[in-house]
């Protein structure tokens, strides 16, 4: 092999990163109003499942616009607040704010059988990297209509199956309330008594992936309390 | 060098380039090379059909890309350029499938990044790329990648057969009217340990097919 001199290995380098890092920006950029579509897509296609309405790629967009009615952003003191929409809020963000200042978001839907339900968005930490979902509520605000749970980077046939339907679907008339007593829908290991309205089964081996999950509906849910209590009927 | 020149660019030992990686020389069943991943995408073969064509398409144009700069990369950075090359193409790969195949991407997520660890896309790298013409080394790199994808396949084919009792989404078993007959599907065969055992039974059967790979010790 060649003896190369430093000056040649350094231009070598200097060019070589900068073309790379040009191809990668030009996809970037190029590549991002697809990938934009595709996470509406899919937050759309995640607030329908959450109340049980299974929807496919293509026609999320008519489903969302049939059953979601509105959306809307309020305060922790359960105070509307003006201006703000509530589909691009990013809870992420909102979470690094202090409590009072939080922008907590809201969607009125009306699911096939009439029921007017609150789709309220959650997020918190897994085992690996952020948990996230939403919870939909009966009118009663106290009753869980159904919930979606997903997740970035979970174990696979652990933690991961936070997102079948089959651990989902345990929680659908769950209560967060006992009376006016929050109390979050827990996840007991080794399975939940029967006729526990608080508890659901937790996934075995996904201990860490279940904790946090409790974690969350319990933080998150916390904040709607003034909203929850106000809107009941 | 000079009759190389003149080899047409699908001759007898081009072709075996592309063809030997599919069997005798099989990156995970021989060189046993990029098992990490193998166990990790091989729950579904839609997954694993993707991830054999990100492989492919990452192998295959790093190769020719390393194999055309090959004079001109220094040798003492060449493992960073290796590295600078298949990182990029696996970014790019990482982005089109957000794009446009967003399911996918969603169910391969960390494991695409996962493809620039992949030992058989460096090991190609240094053992051919680096001292071959571009379109051999091409080859090779498809046929490794190929190679890699073929076991990855087989053992999603096998693991979702008998998991899920589909194929490719389809059930297979449910149309056939088997679970009526008390047949239950086999939930270890989803977690990744199993996907060794089935990795483990493939070279089985290979090696008993072809005695030259067996060790003489």
């Amino acid at each position: 092999m060649k003896q190369f001199s430093n000056r040649y290995i350094f231009i070598f380098s200097s060019v070589m990163v900068i073309a790379v890092a040009a191809l990668l920006s030009l996809a970037a950029t190029l590549l991002q109003p697809a990938q934009t579509r595709n996470l509406e897509i899919e937050k759309k296609r995640n607030m329908l499942e959450s109340i049980n309405v299974a929807a496919t790629r293509e026609n999320t967009a008519d489903l969302y616009g049939k059953y979601i009615k509105e959306g809307f952003v309020i305060n922790s003191r359960g105070e509307m607040i003006e201006g703000v929409d509530a589909f691009s809020v990013v809870l992420r963000n909102e979470q690094k704010k202090p409590l009072a200042e939080q922008y907590l978001p809201v969607f009125r839907a009306v699911p096939d059988d009439g029921e007017q339900v609150v789709i309220l968005p959650v997020e918190g930490k897994g085992l690996w990297g952020p948990i996230f979902g939403y919870i939909s509520l009966r009118s009663d605000m106290n009753t869980i209509y159904g919930v979606n749970f997903d997740h970035k980077g979970e174990t696979p046939g652990l933690g991961a199956e936070i997102n079948t339907s089959a651990f989902e679907s345990q929680f659908r008339g769950k209560k967060l309330y006992d009376n006016t007593d929050f109390i979050s829908v827990h996840v007991v290991k080794g399975g939940a008594r029967e006729g526990d309205v608080h508890g659901v089964d937790a996934i075995s081996g996904g201990t860490i992936t279940s904790k946090g999950l409790e974690m969350m509906i319990h933080d998150c849910m916390l904040k709607y309390n003034d909203f929850l209590l106000k809107n009941r009927n | 060098m000079d009759i190389m020149e003149k080899e047409s660019i699908f001759s007898p030992r081009n072709l075996k380039l592309l063809t030997e990686p599919l069997g005798k020389n099989n990156p995970i069943t021989v060189q046993v090379l990029g098992i990490c991943s193998a166990l990790a995408v091989t729950v579904k073969l839609k997954p694993a059909l993707v991830m054999s064509l990100s492989v492919i398409i990452v192998t295959g144009m790093s190769n020719l890309v390393i194999a055309a700069f090959r004079k001109y990369i220094p040798e003492t950075i060449r493992i960073i350029v290796q590295l600078v090359v298949i990182a990029t193409l696996v970014i790019l790969v990482d982005q089109f499938l957000k794009a446009y195949v967003f399911d996918v991407s969603k169910q391969l997520s960390v494991f695409v990044g996962l493809i620039i660890t992949n030992c058989i896309i460096m090991g190609r790298l240094e053992a051919f790329a680096m001292a071959n013409k571009p379109w051999p080394s091409f080859l090779d790199g498809i046929g490794n990648g190929a190679g890699y994808g073929l076991i990855l396949v087989v053992v999603a084919f096998f693991r979702e057969l008998l998991g899920s009792g589909t194929v490719y989404g389809y059930p297979v078993l449910e149309k056939l009217g088997l679970f009526k007959t008390g047949y239950e599907n086999n939930g270890m065969v989803i977690l990744p340990p199993m996907a060794l055992i089935f990795v483990g039974l493939i070279i089985w059967f290979q090696r008993s097919r072809d005695k030259s790979l067996v060790e003489k010790n």
